[in-house]
């Protein structure tokens, strides 16, 4: 009796996480999957027929926002991974003591709601807000000069909003690199180039793997920077699927863009992960 | 900034006399400032290494040793004070221009790259042919036995196998020294003793200077040409390892290195050739050495071998103490006696087990000490 008990104890532990995944997860997923494959309306209700023409109607409809949001979330997270790869190292290697102010800083905007702190953006970059106006009565800015509702808004609140997420998990891989090894780098004749590359960037890859999985999935996914800061022109696929299922009540076709959308995703991270994730990329740097 | 800058150009340029010194370090001073008051690491360390030796730097944590390797290493710069490498003045160059190699205290093995990615690593750097590279770093996993774990990850790879590729990843690039930071610290007793004879042979094998950092006196003594002792940022004896066994130059080396005895006195009057020190409880110390002269204080030092323990009151010409042993430990080569003089002060006696057990003494025994004059030095305070 006692050995069952032992046996089972690290299983039971592990229950409601199983719990909540089956609840949370594996349900509403079953659920949304058999919606995806009805058919009807709201008024006169859906029937289960496993037709998959919800998902050509969908794609044929909606492909220019799905392909969108994939160059969006893309272009989101390359210029994040451009900005947090030197902050993260900075507060590593030169944060010293204050680096856990540094990272407070850094999730010091996460006190504010989301939403609000994109609705603030809004506002910074209306045609005539705080921003522009000034410049624009000062004749530095050409009357018809705006920013708001097109790409460069959008993106650049995926990655206001999302930075930090980029940031972490570099900073963690980076913090955990041994400053001896780099110092061994060194010391074999390395250049401060040499060292960073070969040592320093492959080490931290790990970090850069996170980071990715972590920005662009929600970036891609994401509705409030393109309703918030976007126009007519920028409508993303998450935008989309809110509106379906919210406005249109056209559930089936709300259910089949998810799918869709989250098919994709996971295609596009397995084919990074295995050139990226793998060793392949290790064994490159160590070249 | 590209690769090539990396090599080591100007280091290997110079042509280098045999007689010129591997390492020279010049009135060496390292500061740094913690919480705002200037802290000396290291407090002017003069001491030149010749090409092809054995050197220790031994002393106990926080006495310097390791600023004072990462100072010819290039790591840190010195406060003051020029470091010299075959005659060059390398004070300002940084570790990537010197033709100095280190083994890292946790190897520090970079853990992306296989066995063979991180022997090979110097040699990319300095844009070896890869013809060249394939053979020295063939040769040197030879050198160190690890033919056939080429592809071994460090990880993967026991202590004593890391710190072996190391040691080749160092060695393959033919420094002009290699610097070794308590290489074996982190193996056990049997492995590390192992490794000692390990190394030695390397480094007779491939004539290479080694300075070797370490807070294990046996690990110095056995493999060092000469040692340096550093104590609170100075050098207090730079000798071979019998010299600073038997003739300690301070009470700290004396401390330090092995057990001791330290028997304070005044020098009582010279007598053929010996200085003679009268004890208050009547004993005397001989000490060989006849600069002194009568009213001078003086500390003397005798290693615990050196002693002979007795019941009856030995011959004249031997320095005699009486105390009352307070304890004996059977150490199985030998006997390790403690004994209590009439001012408290004890001494350590070290008696080889013989198959006469006569000479035994017991606890509580009243006995007298013996030993040579020679066997007495003065030192330092």
């Amino acid at each position: 009796m006692r050995r069952v008990r032992a046996t089972a104890a690290p299983y039971l532990l592990a229950l409601p996480a199983w719990i909540w995944f089956g609840v949370f997860f594996v349900v509403p997923i079953a659920a949304m999957a058999s919606v995806s494959l009805t058919t009807g309306n709201i008024l006169e209700g859906f029937q289960q027929t496993f037709s998959v023409s919800n998902y050509a109607a969908a794609i044929g409809q909606y492909h220019t926002q799905m392909i969108r949001s994939l160059v969006y979330g893309g272009v989101a997270t390359v210029i994040m991974l451009l900005l947090a790869y030197p902050m993260a190292y900075w507060i590593a290697f030169k944060g010293g003591r204050r680096k856990s102010m540094y990272l407070f800083l850094l999730l010091l905007p996460f006190f504010v709601s989301f939403v609000l702190r994109t609705i603030s953006w809004g506002f910074l970059l209306a045609d005539d807000g705080i921003l522009f106006g000034p410049l624009k009565s000062a004749g530095l800015l050409p009357q018809g000069f705006h920013v708001l509702a097109t790409e460069f808004a959008v993106i650049g609140g995926l990655v206001y909003n999302f930075l930090p997420f980029m940031v972490l998990p570099i900073y963690v891989a980076l913090e955990r690199v041994d400053p001896r090894v780099i110092e061994a780098a060194y010391d074999l004749y390395a250049s401060r180039w040499a060292a960073f590359r070969r040592v320093v960037l492959p080490l931290s890859l790990p970090g850069v793997f996170a980071g990715v999985l972590m920005t662009f999935v929600p970036a891609t996914a994401d509705p409030v920077n393109a309703r918030v800061l976007g126009g007519t022109g920028t409508t993303m696929i998450g935008n989309i699927i809110q509106t379906e299922y919210m406005t249109n009540n056209d559930y089936p076709t709300a259910s089949a863009l998810s799918f869709t959308l989250m098919a994709v995703l996971l295609v596009g991270i397995f084919v990074y992960a295995r050139s990226l994730g793998t060793e392949n990329v290790l064994e490159a740097a160590a070249r | 900034m590209t690769e090539t800058q990396a090599g080591t150009g100007e280091a290997m340029a110079s042509p280098v006399a045999p007689q010129v010194p591997a390492i020279e370090l010049d009135g060496v001073v390292k500061e740094y400032l913690a919480n705002g008051e200037v802290v000396q690491a290291v407090k002017g360390v003069t001491l030149s290494i010749a090409e092809g030796e054995f050197f220790s730097l031994l002393g106990p944590s926080g006495c310097g040793k390791t600023t004072t390797m990462r100072m010819i290493a290039g790591f840190e710069d010195p406060s003051r004070g020029v470091v010299r490498l075959h005659g060059r003045d390398v004070t300002n160059v940084p570790p990537n221009r010197r033709d100095v190699n280190m083994v890292f205290q946790s190897y520090a093995l970079f853990p992306h790259m296989n066995v063979w990615e991180n022997v090979a690593f110097g040699l990319r750097r300095r844009k070896t042919p890869e013809a060249e590279i394939k053979r020295r770093v063939g040769e040197t996993l030879e050198i160190v036995d690890l033919v056939g774990r080429e592809k071994r990850r460090p990880r993967e790879m026991s202590g004593g196998q890391q710190q072996r590729v190391a040691l080749a990843r160092a060695l393959v690039n033919r420094p002009r020294a290699l610097l070794l930071d308590e290489p074996l610290g982190a193996l056990d007793l049997k492995l590390r003793q192992a490794m000692q004879i390990e190394l030695k042979r390397i480094q007779r094998e491939v004539g290479i200077t080694f300075v070797y950092v370490t807070h294990d006196q046996s690990e110095a003594l056995t493999m060092s040409d000469r040692i340096a002792v550093m104590h609170d940022g100075l050098v207090e004896q730079l000798a071979s390892p019998r010299e600073i066994y038997e003739r300690p130059a301070t009470a700290f080396v004396a401390g330090f290195i092995g057990t001791s005895n330290l028997i304070r006195g005044t020098v009582d009057r010279v007598e053929s050739g010996n200085a003679v020190l009268a004890l208050d409880e009547g004993g005397r110390v001989l000490v060989a050495e006849a600069s002194h002269r009568a009213g001078d204080p003086i500390t003397i030092t005798v290693r615990p071998e050196k002693i002979t323990i007795s019941t009856e009151e030995p011959a004249g010409g031997l320095s005699a103490v009486r105390g009352t042993v307070s304890e004996v430990v059977y150490l199985g080569l030998y006997n390790s006696y403690a004994v209590r003089l009439a001012d408290g002060a004890e001494v350590t006696v070290f008696q080889q087990n013989a198959l006469d057990s006569s000479s035994t003494a017991e606890r509580g025994d009243a006995v007298w000490l013996s030993w040579q004059p020679h066997h007495s030095y003065a030192i330092g305070s």
